[in-house]
């Protein structure tokens, strides 16, 4: 997408009349700034009648309200605040007179699919472009109504001002002049210099935090059209499986429940295809939920029945032992191996997981005439249009994705199966309809994060450094989602946290075996980063502890010199620019040594029971360190006292952002190495809800976790996801330095660490 | 015939009675601030205050609100914000915020009878309180922060 389009007003509406007038006169309760009335580009009224139209994303009206769009989802990770901010700093605007608009689906915008942890590092020039568009145009305007050279203009915040003769204009009152110039050209303008930045680096709460936390927040959940219908599904206990026969008449005699809908299976791959199953429209959620209860459905369920959580780890693990696919391989492993000496190997396992957001999944949509309106907490508002549009057969044009806030999302909420269930079900029904998943829905039908199994092997010089180093990699690749027969790890999976091992080792090969899913595989906040950090971190340590020195040095030294990694060591490198990302183990080092220092890595004595563990891990291109102290009391529970982490994000838009979110993803890194866990017993998930699939509540949280961001001018990185990777590794290596056990399976919970 | 007290206001109800509370609160009077989240009474998002106390609305039926007073997070607040809100604003404690209107309600009902919470008292009161996004060490630091507000 070009980043500027020459948007005037006239163009603007032009373009809005030519997408066929479907003006949407639709409101959404609660009401709210959020989801107001909007025509057809998902803008509000205030928006299109505002008179500068500098960009895409930007409208400035006389009353000096500033518009901006947030085109990417709200998850809790603040993009809605921290890319607005961003078009609010290069203007000069006042971020108090800055009203947001959350941008319907539309290619226009770019991507808007919210994951990968790249909302800002993709973002970030296209947002200054944007915003010092607007600003440019303001100051030509007053520039030339006083009479003035440009140059002697200069920007306070929401004001043009030309100091040399005092005068001064709000950005309102020359909204409407600077409307009747030309939009500039890029090169013509002038980007601030970091030193000016008003917001970015500084950063501002959630645009939303009030509304956060009085409940008028407009989730997902609390979407509402006039004449709307609720929907429960009951889905296929096993993937792949097909209706037999269900009881159509019962669910009836349920209060308030008014159709009984079958729901086709998926066409192979399943994609992000429904399940299909039985539908219950009802009045009201409760009665959908009690309707279902009274299905009383018959299954095939299909191959996938053989599923069974056990025999599949260890045919993975089995998998794990033979030679694979061959990923990296730097000098010669193998000849470095049968020259025998200190050998050490390693197998280890982590489980499926469930994302669990808080908000389950749920989507209103209200199909009319060919076409349909969703209103649904998605991360990928243009996946919702294009598999929308393929399940009913419309163009994606016809289909209108309007994003709520989402009640968290991990990667679930980019896969859009339950917005073309609610499709589905408003074409069928011929009205509004709101399918919401119950958490059992949540939990059995979710797709995945990835089992995986790892083998590690390194053989030990004499300075206890590893002279050679073999890992392997086996797990069902999210692959499996969108073709058949696709058993080997993508380059996507492969590269978090695997083949761009960064360890200094003369002979080093990486390989990847094989192994076919049965459950919907997707991706998960850090995806493979889990499983893979969680080995290569676990099993440095091992090889420290086998070579009788310090962790925290061993470490470092398997880091290795600074330097600059080769391209093709780290490829495909989060589809990054390699030479703007490239991968520098300094930063690496630096962090590793910052979270030392802050957690007192050998300078304090800790008490009975208590360990520090130490990991290091680049992920999403942010570099990352955690030191975790842990106590494992004689009866085997494991309490977490302290977290360090450090961080290099490089630019950084938002720092009470990143220190939120490597705050959550200490609790969620907590969650996936101490309890959660998913297993199938004959194709059928064994977790339903809480009890069950079991988080980190507040008791068992770590006490305290500090955050330590180091200053950098590199081009903004991730800030979501990257948090979560290095935390199970620390935390096993400080259960580790406490006991003296080895945790090679997640999660810690299966293995007894009592006395 | 249900009578029950809503946010003040004098409400009936002539449904399931075994329909609970929390879908009545949003399907029928639309006060969605109170969130479903697992059905069972699990994980806290649907709190509300029966009769002063914290319940679960997803686990409490309209039999058992008969004749009670019912306040959600949307009257919590006799005048604007209630302190607690002030601190969680004042803390930044909401990520994704979905399951800030059961902490608040909860944090409320907790501060209601115990004035100065030890962090034992924090967690054992909170742990029925999930929060995915793992905003608990503000919540701990906001709830702090209220009482000394209050105190």
């Amino acid at each position: 997408m070009s980043a500027i389009e020459n948007v005037s007003r006239r163009g603007f509406l032009k373009g809005v009349l030519s997408t066929g007038a479907f003006v949407l006169s639709l409101k959404v309760v609660p009401q709210s700034a959020w989801a107001a009335e909007t025509n057809s580009n998902g803008t509000s009224a205030a928006f299109d009648a505002a008179v500068l139209h500098p960009d895409l994303f930007l409208a400035i009206n006389t009353d000096g309200t500033v518009y901006i769009i947030a085109h990417r989802s709200e998850m809790g990770t603040t993009s809605r605040t921290s890319l607005p901010l961003i078009v609010a700093d290069e203007l000069d605007a006042d971020w108090k007179r800055v009203k947001l608009e959350q941008a319907i689906g539309d290619e226009r915008y770019g991507s808007q699919d919210t994951d990968g942890s790249h909302s800002v590092r993709d973002f970030f020039e296209t947002m200054r472009v944007a915003g010092a568009t607007g600003r440019l145009m303001l100051v030509r305007a007053a520039a030339q109504q006083w009479g003035v050279p440009e140059a002697e203009c200069t920007t306070e915040p929401h004001a043009v001002v030309h100091k040399t003769s005092n005068r001064r204009a709000e950005y309102g009152q020359l909204a409407s002049a600077a409307a009747k110039l030309p939009v500039p050209k890029k090169e013509e303008l002038q980007l601030k210099r970091p030193s000016q930045w008003r917001y970015i680096g500084k950063g501002m709460p959630s645009y939303d935090l009030e509304a956060l936390c009085t409940g008028k927040a407009v989730f997902g959940m609390d979407a509402k059209l006039d004449g709307m219908l609720y929907a429960s599904i009951e889905h296929p206990p096993v993937l792949g499986g097909k209706v037999k026969s269900y009881d159509d008449k019962s669910p009836l005699q349920v209060r308030g429940v008014r159709q009984v809908i079958p729901i086709d299976p998926f066409t192979p791959p399943h994609l992000f295809q429904p399940l299909g199953g039985v539908a219950v429209i009802a009045d009201n959620t409760w009665a959908a939920f009690q309707g279902r209860k009274k299905l009383n459905v018959s299954w095939d369920n299909g191959a996938n029945a053989s599923y069974n959580s056990d025999e599949y780890r260890k045919h993975l693990r089995e998998t794990a032992h033979k030679p694979g696919k061959v990923i990296r391989d730097i000098g010669n492993a193998d000849a470095e191996f049968a020259k025998g000496g200190k050998v050490i190997e390693a197998d280890y396992y982590a489980p499926h997981l469930a994302h669990a957001s808080m908000e389950p999944p749920v989507a209103l949509a209200d199909y009319r005439d060919g076409e349909v309106v969703l209103w649904a907490p998605t991360q990928n508002p243009q996946q919702v249009q294009d598999s929308v549009g393929k399940a009913l057969g419309i163009p994606k044009e016809k289909v209108i994705c309007h994003v709520t806030l989402l009640g968290g999302g991990f990667g679930r909420k980019s896969k859009p199966d339950y917005c073309v269930e609610a499709a589905i079900l408003s074409k069928k029904t011929g009205r509004p309809v709101k399918v919401v998943w119950k958490r059992e829905d949540d939990i059995q039908f979710d797709y995945f994060h990835s089992v995986a199994a790892m083998y590690m092997k390194a053989a030990l010089g004499s300075d206890g450094k590893p002279t050679a180093w073999l890992q392997r990699t086996v797990f069902p690749p999210i692959g499996s989602t969108f073709a058949l027969n696709n058993t080997y790890g993508g380059d996507g999976e492969l590269g978090l946290g695997f083949s761009d091992i960064p360890f200094d080792v003369p002979n080093l090969r990486v390989e990847n075996g094989p192994a076919e899913n049965h459950v919907r595989i997707g991706w998960l906040r850090s995806v493979a980063n889990i499983y893979h950090t969680f080995a290569v971190q676990s099993f440095a340590n091992e090889l420290a502890h086998a070579a009788n020195q310090d962790s925290l040095e061993y470490l470092l030294a398997l880091i290795g010199p600074d330097r600059v990694l080769p391209k093709e060591r780290v490829a495909p490198n989060y589809g990054a620019d390699y030479g703007q990302y490239p991968f520098d183990t300094a930063r690496l080092r630096r962090v590793t040594e910052l979270a030392a220092e802050k957690a007192g890595w050998g300078k304090r004595k800790l008490g009975k029971g208590y360990g520090m563990g130490v990991a290091a891990h680049r992920s999403f291109l942010t570099y990352v360190a955690t030191v975790v102290e842990a106590e494992v009391t004689p009866t085997g529970n494991v309490v977490v006292h302290e977290v360090n982490t450090a961080v290099d994000a490089g630019t950084v838009v938002n720092p009470e952002t990143l220190r939120s979110q490597f705050e959550g993803a200490a609790v969620f890194g907590n969650s996936l190495a101490m309890f959660s866990e998913i297993t199938a017993k004959n194709g059928v998930i064994e977790q339903t809800n809480f009890h069950e699939y079991l988080v980190t509540r507040m008791n068992q949280a770590p006490k305290k976790t500090n955050i330590h961001i180091v200053e950098s001018s590199a081009p903004a990185a991730g800030v979501g996801e990257p948090g979560v990777p290095p935390f199970a590794p620390a935390l096993c290596n400080a259960i580790f330095a406490a006991t003296g056990k080895r945790i090679r399976e997640l999660p810690i919970s299966k293995t007894n660490l009592g006395a | 015939m249900i009578h029950l007290k809503v946010n003040g206001s004098d409400r009936s109800f002539d449904g399931d009675p075994e329909m609970p509370l929390l879908w009545y609160l949003r399907d029928e009077l639309g006060l969605t601030g109170t969130k479903f989240g697992c059905g069972m009474g699990l994980c806290g998002a649907c709190t509300v205050h029966l009769n002063g106390k914290a319940v679960r609305s997803c686990s409490t039926s309209m039999d058992d609100a008969a004749g009670k007073n019912v306040v959600t997070i949307e009257a919590i607040a006799a005048h604007g914000l209630h302190p607690v809100q002030e601190a969680w604003i004042e803390t930044n404690v909401p990520q994704c915020g979905y399951c800030q209107s059961g902490q608040i309600m909860q944090a409320v009902a907790l501060l209601n009878s115990n004035k100065k919470p030890t962090d034992h008292d924090i967690d054992q009161v909170m742990s029925g309180n999930i929060c995915r996004c793992g905003t608990y060490q503000r919540i701990r630091a906001a709830i702090k922060s209220a009482a000394k507000e209050t105190a």
